[in-house]
């Protein structure tokens, strides 16, 4: 089983977790986190001065899967998920030890 | 017991003693009103009182508020609500009579009306309104002067050198200065003109913010890290409750509902609308953005210059006014304050102290007999000795103000430290001042009122199912 960490741009949210559920994913995390890259941040100008904001707002979605699904699921994150311009984001596979369900305390893969 | 807890025990027991004063004797008021009065006049002195009020609360509380963090919104709200309510009291127990009260040497006013004696409901010797009304609308002054100077302590005040600051400046600054302009004292007696108190209210708050500015140092985060207005929003719904109320504190001092107060009230608007043109457009060209921030600061720049000006100048001066207000205040944010390094915090003395000199200036300049045979002429209209009756009044302002708060800073030093811990001031003075929290964004679960009373009584608890817990 494996983990994906993806960070997008708020913005296309939407479109990310449409085609992940296309391809099979049947839930998600998300949170709304601040960061930065290559993607410079912004200055704000209030009364003359000015204010550099350097961590941007994105968000972080993580998803729970198994390990024949991973390929799919990066591929439709990065149709999705890419502009072309500096922030577009990272995705980070990690392996994931164990999965429970806590409804029914299913373990595995049939707990994803 | 060291010197901190000997004064703040002196203290304690002079307060004590005020109030005690309060038993004195009450004097039977006049039964039917006296010819004097007039209904319109009243009644529009009444209301300019109440927009005064509005200035302070919300206007300048949002105004201010805006404009920290979002983890010092309720202390600066507070600062603005305390004052309110604090200068109220002072006014009527001794402010009152120390600024309007006999005149004594030219310098203060007598104790005639402790307590707001003799301060009834008929007028006070040639006036249309009821004594009352007037002291009143006056204190509604005191309140948000005192109130103007939080801004340049805003985020790192601890809140009893707070009180106590504002309590001997309202005493020791305020008073006296409007005694010298308005209250029959040596200012006055020269010829200064200040309409609704350019030198009073803004050169003296300015300036004294300057000075507890740099005497209560800057804030830990600034500059380097200092934090952008939490919300806009507010401050530009304060500008617009500052500029509606301006017209009580400008229109209202013509003292009754008069062809005066009509004029007063078109240049205070004529020049808020100018001010708040030009700062965005000198944006604009400095920047290559205009912003929302600019326009209410410039409006409320405006307003400021054309406070000692309104009820002296024509409509187009005041246009010249909001322009000239506009460089003036704009150079001082964007050059002197970097240049300095002073933290002025929400730019007092950047908008009310330069402002309020320009406008005290500009009435030496553009004061014309044409439009109130009571005022005088200016420069533009071949009396150059008004401008020099002018910088007289801009010159004993800054250093009434100045000296004033500088010792006044250096007292309250002595009982009570006058910024709060390094860890209260990261942390922000609502939680830790207060113990409360502006913008509270928590779900069912995160909190719970302990309460070892409620505990105790018969109050039945409701479980995660949403049912009445069975009895215990």
């Amino acid at each position: 089983m494996k983990k994906i960490e993806a960070i997008i741009r708020p913005h296309l949210l939407d479109a990310v977790k449409n085609a992940l559920q296309e391809v099979g994913v049947a839930g998600l995390t998300v949170t709304e986190v601040r960061g930065f890259g290559r993607q410079k941040g912004h200055t704000e100008t209030y009364r003359g001065s000015e204010y550099k904001i350097d961590f941007l707002p994105k968000v972080k979605i993580e998803v729970a899967l198994p390990l024949e699904m991973v390929d799919q699921a990066i591929d439709a994150i990065m149709k999705t998920a890419k502009t072309g311009k500096f922030g577009d984001g990272k995705i980070f596979v990690l392996p994931l030890e164990e999965v429970i369900r806590i409804r029914t305390g299913e373990r595995g893969e049939s707990a994803l | 017991m060291n010197t901190r807890r000997i004064l703040r025990i002196l203290i304690g027991a002079g307060g004590g003693a005020v109030l005690l004063s309060l038993a004195l004797p009450v004097y039977a008021q006049e039964a039917a009103a006296p010819p004097g009065i007039s209904g319109g006049d009243t009644a529009w002195m009444l209301t300019s009182a109440a927009l005064v009020m509005m200035m302070t609360v919300p206007g300048l509380a949002l105004f201010y508020g805006g404009l920290v963090s979002h983890r010092n919104a309720l202390s600066t709200l507070m600062h603005s609500f305390f004052l309110l309510c604090l200068i109220s009291i002072q006014w009527v127990l001794f402010g009152y009579t120390l600024s309007f009260g006999a005149d004594h040497s030219s310098l203060f006013g007598g104790l005639d009306y402790l307590g707001f004696q003799g301060v009834g409901q008929e007028p006070s010797g040639t006036a249309t309104i009821p004594h009352l009304v007037f002291a009143m609308y006056q204190g509604m002054f005191a309140i948000i002067t005192v109130a103007l100077i939080t801004g340049a302590f805003a985020e790192r005040i601890k809140f009893s050198a707070f009180v106590l600051f504002s309590l001997l400046w309202a005493t020791l600054v305020y008073d006296p200065l409007a005694h010298w302009v308005w209250g029959g004292g040596w200012l006055m007696k020269l010829g200064a003109l200040d309409f609704a108190g350019g030198t009073v209210v803004h050169i003296s708050s300015g300036v004294s913010a300057l000075v507890a500015a740099i005497v209560i140092g800057k804030r830990r985060c600034y500059p380097d890290k200092a934090l952008p207005p939490h919300n806009i929003s507010y401050t530009v719904i304060g500008a617009g409750l500052l500029w509606f109320g301006w017209f009580g504190f400008n229109a209202g001092s013509a003292l009754g509902a008069s062809g005066l107060a009509a004029l007063a009230f078109a240049t205070t608007h004529t020049a808020a609308a100018t001010a708040g043109l030009a700062w965005p457009l000198i944006e604009w060209m400095h920047h290559g953005k205009p912003t929302v921030l600019g326009a209410a600061t410039g409006a409320v720049a405006g307003l400021v210059a054309i406070t000692p000006a309104a009820g002296y100048v024509t409509v187009p001066a005041a246009m010249a006014i909001g322009v000239g207000v506009c460089f003036v205040c704009y150079f001082g944010l964007n050059v002197l304050k970097p240049r300095f390094g002073y933290d002025d915090t929400l730019d007092v003395f950047g908008v009310h102290g330069l402002g309020g000199t320009w406008g005290a200036i500009a009435t030496g300049i553009f004061a014309t007999k044409s439009v109130n045979p009571a005022g005088a002429d200016g420069l533009l209209y071949g009396n150059a000795s008004q401008l020099v009756t002018q910088l007289i009044g801009v010159a004993a302002s800054w250093a009434l103000a100045a000296a004033g708060t500088l010792v006044i800073l250096k007292l309250v030093n002595l009982v009570v430290p006058l910024r709060v811990t390094a860890e209260e001031e990261i942390t922000g003075l609502d939680l830790t001042l207060h113990g409360e929290m502006a913008y509270n964004f928590l779900e069912p679960g995160m909190s719970g009122i302990s309460s070892p009373t409620l505990r105790e009584s018969s109050y039945t608890p409701i479980s995660a199912t949403g049912d009445a817990a069975s009895g215990d």
